[in-house]
């Protein structure tokens, strides 16, 4: 917790047309730090995230990774500093091995060019052996999940759990200093969802991780944030631990309207 | 929302038990397989490699080595397209152009044309990367438009080069220095020298042949490398999902280009070759119908493969060969109909009824012709030359079977012919809506009809009828193989 937060957005505005979806948003994640992200439908949150990851250019405001600013660079140039996000729509190089779609992921963490690799270069065999060995510890980080005969399936045949954790895989491969999480337990049963909030605490504490995540699942929520942040419509309505968050009176009219509110 | 996949395969128990080595997960790891795909490429590129290099040392035919160069032309051509097609997956229409473009530039290099006569160790390799450098520059529209609008704007390419070489040879530079005469014109460009190797001039067909196939050869080592690097990853990668591969560290325009200019690189090499063959360029022979040919052979063979799309290369150079002449088409013709059936009648008494019926079906009607209109079966099988396919068992049997009307002038076998295609083709659409046991007796008329139309129509014009027994061929496949001969099957996403 010295200094500077690893993730900052300051003043981050963006609207589509003439709708503001996010109205000058201030977030920081700290180091090692897991923050969920809450909000009704439409909030927001997604945007967030593609903003970040540079899928999307905001209008105005600074997105800081340990204090560089990363408006303006393309999506690959933001992973290669250290960001990493999996998608709410799961989508994963479905027609590739599940193996291939990590090592593919590892494309910005190597170097040899394509002559190289045609010509069996020292420095091109080297490297393909580390994207094997990355790969393969990334997928071991799931237990059985996506070990075995798995590796040489195509994604496609994974069921639904499994490519969550795929994508969850894929993202790891890119060397991150921080996770995004879109809605990691969407589709999932208790169990998995049970399972999903230990995996990611231990990305954490096992695998050195900052995490923001966005759930809808409240106690996967409850079990895993440091800190939640709620917003409506574009715009933070309530921070702090998942206790003050949710029995906020703002997050409570944000998702349930304000009739409800009087009721209760 | 992401979109249902197929349900993964599940192992039947019969064939699990034959193999009781293997556990049930190295079952299902291997139950895609293929013979094809589990032998190492390098063993098949040896095969392959062996076989074509002994041809010439085999046969003495010219003609057999003369196609099996061009046929090795088409590979290289097949091989270079998987690049940005099966591989990145980007629709290049534009591709031709970098074949027809290093066919000039080699010819401009090593021909009279300019008095210009460098060796073939500079010019092959200046016209691969001249090709290369050219890729790089077509592949830039890549980077803002994708999908069907990447095809619109990639075909401009293809057509304004005919365009160019055609009008070339009064090249006037906007009023300046007087009209040059750059690329030949229609005509092209004639007298190019022949590769020099060694002090040896290369001017037989079998020559370059060895050339083509040892370039090949180099070639498929290269790309099969770079298609199991960190690059293939990434081209197969945003083939699937570009946005996806942006975010995961892939910058997908740069790859995008890599994969244009890997794939025009090797059109360059083809390019080069075929100046040197032929000692001619030619503006026709890069204009569209070459570069669908070679779109029909990756497709044919599975984009995506490489063993695949050689294959392809080789099945519709080979098949277009055999149908120049009508002795031979005769025998694709007769062929293909039925392996076709053979394939896909089932069971085996369904298709013992339709064939028989259909030699009941013919010859009764061509008893009834024969008592009716006496002329109407009194014509000959046509022939270009005679074999025992127009003077044999073979021809008395398709005699009493079919209906071949004698050529009058009054009512040419053409005109006949051209009203049972129409009826043909109506009879084919109506297949596709009938279903259950109506299908299999509406074919047997399908299928005589068919012969009809073959024997008293198409087989006069074995040559011009190549592209569309092509087409029939394509669009057969893909509807019972979307995937080629030796494709995957892909899964899109919607």
């Amino acid at each position: 917790m010295s200094g500077a937060p690893l993730l900052e957005l300051r003043k981050l505005s963006v609207s589509f047309g003439g709708l503001v979806v996010i109205d000058e948003l201030d977030l920081h994640v700290d180091e090692r730090e897991i923050v969920s992200v809450i909000g009704p439908n439409g909030a927001g949150k997604t945007t967030v995230f593609n903003l970040i990851t540079g899928t999307y250019r905001p209008d105005g405001g600074e997105i800081l990774l340990a204090g560089e600013n990363l408006v303006g660079l393309r999506p690959h140039e933001i992973t290669t500093r250290g960001i990493a996000r999996t998608f709410q729509t799961l989508r994963l190089f479905l027609n590739m091995t599940v193996k291939e779609n990590v090592m593919a992921a590892q494309y910005g963490r190597t170097r040899s060019t394509i002559l190289e690799s045609m010509l069996h270069f020292p420095r091109a065999r080297r490297e393909e052996r580390k994207i094997h060995a990355a790969a393969e510890e990334k997928l071991a980080f799931f237990g059985e999940r996506l070990m075995g005969y798995r590796w040489n399936q195509p994604a496609y045949s994974l069921s639904y759990a499994n490519r969550r954790r795929l994508e969850i895989a894929r993202a790891m491969a890119t060397e991150p200093r921080i996770l995004l999480l879109d809605e990691p337990a969407a589709g999932m049963n208790p169990v998995e969802t049970h399972e999903i909030t230990e995996l990611i605490g231990r990305l954490r504490d096992d695998g050195g991780y900052t995490i923001l995540v966005i759930e809808h699942d409240m106690h996967v929520v409850e079990g895993i944030s440091d800190r939640v942040v709620a917003l409506d419509h574009g715009v933070k309505i309530a921070e702090g631990s998942f206790e003050a968050v949710a029995t906020d009176p703002r997050v409570v009219e944000a998702y349930l309207g304000t009739a409800a509110t009087t009721t209760k | 929302m992401s979109a249902g996949a197929p349900p993964p395969p599940t192992p039947s128990t019969s064939s699990a038990t034959t193999s009781p080595q293997i556990g049930a997960d190295e079952w299902v790891r291997r139950a895609g397989e293929r013979l094809v795909d589990r032998t190492p490429q390098l063993v098949l590129l040896l095969v392959f490699v062996v076989l074509v290099a002994l041809i010439p040392v085999i046969t003495s035919n010219e003609y057999i080595v003369r196609v099996a160069t061009d046929t090795m032309l088409y590979v290289l051509l097949a091989t270079g397209l998987n690049v940005a097609v099966g591989w990145a997956g980007l629709l290049d229409l534009g591709y031709i152009a970098f074949y027809g473009f290093a066919a000039y530039l080699f010819a401009e290099l090593s021909s009279g044309h300019y008095g210009i006569h460098w060796a073939t160790w500079i010019t092959v390799p200046l016209v691969v990367v001249g090709t290369i450098m050219l890729g790089f520059v077509l592949a830039l529209p890549s980077r803002r438009v994708s999908g069907d609008y990447l095809a619109i704007v990639t075909l401009f390419f293809g057509q304004i080069f005919v365009t160019l070489t055609t009008q070339g040879y009064r090249w006037d530079w906007f009023g300046f220095g007087g009209v040059h005469d750059i690329t030949g014109g229609p005509t092209g460009l004639t007298q190019v020298d022949p590769f020099r190797v060694f002090g040896h001039q290369l001017t037989q067909a079998r020559d370059y042949l060895w050339v083509a196939l040892a370039g090949f050869a180099v070639i498929a080592i290269g790309l099969s490398a770079a298609n199991h690097s960190r690059t293939g990853r990434a081209w197969r990668a945003l083939r699937d999902d570009p946005l996806a591969a942006e975010v995961m560290g892939i910058p997908v325009n740069r790859l995008m280009m890599f994969a244009v200019a890997a794939g025009a690189g090797v059109a360059g090499f083809a390019g080069a070759v075929n100046g040197a063959y032929y000692q001619g360029v030619f503006p026709t022979s890069f204009a569209f119908p070459t570069l669908i040919t070679v779109y029909a052979m990756v497709i044919l063979g599975g984009a995506g493969s490489l063993p695949g799309v050689v294959l392809g290369a080789i099945v519709v150079n080979v098949l277009l060969e055999v149908l120049r002449t009508p002795e031979h088409a005769r025998w694709v013709f007769y062929v293909a109909v039925l392996a076709g059936l053979i394939a896909k009648v089932r069971p085996w008494r369904m298709l013992g009824a339709v064939l028989g019926g259909l030699v009941a079906f013919g010859l009764v009607v061509n008893a009834i012709v024969g008592a009716v209109w006496p002329r109407g079966t009194a014509g000959p099988l046509y022939a270009g030359g005679a074999d025992f396919t127009t003077h044999g068992w073979f021809a008395t049997a398709v005699r009493h079977w079919l209906v071949l009307p004698k050529n009058t002038y009054e009512l040419p076998n053409y005109t006949i012919g051209n009203y049972a295609f129409v009826i043909l083709i109506a009879l084919v659409l109506t297949l596709t809506v009938v279903r259950g046991w109506k299908r299999y007796v509406l074919l047997v008329p399908t299928l005589w009809l068919a012969a009809f139309v073959w024997e008293n129509r198409l087989v006069e014009e074995a040559p011009t009828t190549r592209p569309l027994f092509l087409g029939v061929i394509l669009i057969v496949l893909m509807a019972t193989r979307p995937q080629g001969l030796l494709g995957t099957p892909r899964v899109e996403v919607v």
